[in-house]
């Protein structure tokens, strides 16, 4: 957990998003900031520490698999960018 | 006296005698708004012919009978923009209800415009909106706090009566502080997230930004409750929340966390706070100091957490379903690239990268899984806490409302106005913020809030400190300068 200065291009293509190489260099700078002062982290020993994802036990929590209402098709398609013939229209995902 | 001036319970009572209609209160804050907002840019937008509407068929002998709420960009309403101020939902508008709209219409309130923020909830000044910031209507050079700024600006500009905000690591908490006005964060299942477009999913919590204690009890009444919409509700009973209030603080142990009286800390913050607990001792309350030892802790871990839910969360807006999709896409990859590029602001994406770096391969345990053990530490640290004492106090932020512009060239230092609200978010813990006193900085009279700390599901019990110190001063009854 040393590595305060990150491949922000190499995230960024993880994360789907473009930057330009002013913002690769601003977001590297800032955010081994961050990282440096989360590294403070590592003066605790959680060894024998359980994580916690959630602040109560929350077990499963289960309905009737019944079919319900849900939103008209129209209603959610006025939403959409682009929409044709009831359909969301994406782009091209195979060659 | 303009209604928009008015508490929920004062407007409550003038409906009920039938001294005014709901329709005044809706045409009053319209005039208000007009009058006032194009200096606090509270609000991104209002609808005021459906409120007109919604108020001609309003039963006023219903719990909020009447009663115009506004609510924050990021709670959906049926037929209402939810823009969460990013440019990446353009457009879209909300097609259900939130289950909190749900139950406050069938309380009988009117759901009312749309209050800026910090773009999905994330900042502390409002900065981030994609529709330029709100300001402090106490100086408007000034942040009115984040992420649900135009909330309490538009509640402290009496632009409103009341509002929703949300609270993921003290975003009704701090604003509230910066404004003078009252917000509580519920415990974490207290209150439905179903139709709050999600941030950081295991801290998110809604919650009501108001002008006194009593206001913020009656809306928790309203919004609280498990919702088989939302798995992570609390199957609880919810009590009267007004029921205690006046019950005084003569019984009850506070304490005094000494990691939250540090450097860094404004002097006039500290003295406001230390005299608000000195009123407690003379109130009859039992005052201890107690130590929350991973206090330093918790911002780190809040910002390894929060960024890794969110950039899970926001990996939904695509462009295809809904909102923004940029023009001239070549491929797959390509259209991801530049409709994230182009829709999300600098904060987003920043957030987005720091999280998607904290759970990438090889660095998970090193950061995402290590912040969920101190999460631990913390929610214990907490535990210990209220196994000794009813509820603690301290300060909201560590300073009164900063200069817009000041941190936003430095994330860090913005990630610091959150550093005495956090803990709760992270420890699942309930909190409010009420006015207690004011700071004078350069010539302004800026608000400070006081902070109390709650068990996990002890509303009543916060609700109950905070209305016993309110009814004892007038802090929240200051109205800002503005014209």
């Amino acid at each position: 957990m040393s590595a305060t200065k990150f491949d922000v291009r190499y995230v960024a293509e993880l994360a789907r998003i473009k930057l330009e190489p002013a913002e690769i260099a601003t977001f590297e700078s800032q955010l081994g900031h961050v990282l440096e002062h989360v590294e403070k982290l590592n003066q605790l020993d959680v060894s024998q520490v359980e994580p916690t994802a959630h602040s109560f036990p929350i077990y499963n929590i289960f309905r009737e698999d019944e079919t319900r209402p849900s939103l008209d098709r129209e209603v959610v398609l006025a939403n959409a960018p682009r929409h044709a013939q009831g359909l969301f229209i994406v782009t091209k995902v195979v060659e | 006296m303009a209604l928009s001036s008015l508490t929920v319970h004062e407007a409550q009572d003038l409906l009920r005698r039938k001294e005014i209609s709901p329709k005044d209160l809706v045409e009053d804050l319209v005039r208000r708004i007009e009058q006032v907002d194009g200096a606090v840019h509270g609000y991104l937008s209002f609808d005021a012919e459906r409120a007109l509407k919604d108020a001609d068929q309003a039963d006023v002998s219903l719990p909020l009978g009447g009663i115009p709420i506004s609510i924050k960009d990021v709670v959906s309403v049926q037929g209402h923009p939810c823009g969460c101020a990013s440019k990446i939902l353009q457009g879209y508008v909300a097609p259900f209800d939130a289950t909190v709209i749900k139950k406050l219409r069938a309380a009988g309130a009117i759901p009312f415009g749309r209050t800026n923020m910090d773009e999905f909830a994330m900042g502390s000044s409002t900065e981030n909106s994609a529709f330029g910031p709100s300001c402090n209507p106490w100086d408007p050079d000034r942040t009115p706090g984040g992420s649900s700024g135009g909330s309490s600006a538009v509640v402290a500009a009496d632009e409103a009566l009341a509002a929703l905000g949300s609270d993921t690591g003290g975003s009704i908490r701090q604003p509230a502080a910066l404004c003078g006005c009252v917000g509580i964060k519920p415990t974490y299942g207290r209150v439905s997230r179903y139709g709050l477009v999600a941030f950081a999913s295991s801290l998110d919590q809604i919650g009501p930004l108001t002008k006194d204690v009593r206001d913020a009890a009656m809306i928790m009444n309203v919004i609280s409750g498990v919702d088989p919409c939302d798995s992570t509700t609390l199957d609880e009973a919810v009590p009267d929340y007004t029921a205690d209030l006046d019950k005084g603080v003569k019984k009850l142990t506070l304490g005094l966390p000494k990691e939250y009286f540090i450097e860094g800390l404004d002097p006039q913050v500290e003295e406001a706070v230390r005299a608000a607990v000195a009123r407690y001792e003379k109130l009859g309350a039992k005052i201890v100091d107690i130590s929350l030892p991973h206090t330093e802790h918790a911002l780190s871990t809040y910002y390894i957490i929060a960024p890794a839910e969110a950039s899970a969360n926001l990996a939904r807006f695509d462009g295809v379903r809904y909102g923004f999709r940029a023009d001239g896409i070549t491929g797959l990859l390509d259209h991801y690239g530049k409709t994230r590029e182009e829709g999300f602001g600098q904060e987003v994406k920043r957030r987005i990268i720091l999280g998607t770096y904290a759970l990438s391969s090889g660095y998970y345990d090193a950061y995402y899984l290590r912040a969920q053990k101190v999460r631990t530490l913390i929610r214990r640290d907490f535990d210990d806490a209220f196994g000794k004492v009813d509820a603690i106090l301290c300060p909201t932020s560590p300073t009164p409302a900063f200069k817009l512009g000041e941190r936003t060239e430095d994330p860090l230092q913005m990630y610091l106005a959150d550093v005495f609200t956090l803990a709760a978010n992270m420890a699942g813990i309930c909190g409010i913020s009420i006015p207690c006193g004011f700071a004078e900085v350069e010539g302004k009279k800026l608000p400070i809030g006081l902070q109390i700390l709650g068990k996990a599901l002890n509303e009543a019990t916060i609700l109950q400190v905070a209305n016993t110190y309110e009814q004892s001063t007038d802090w929240h009854r200051a109205k800002p300068p503005l014209a």
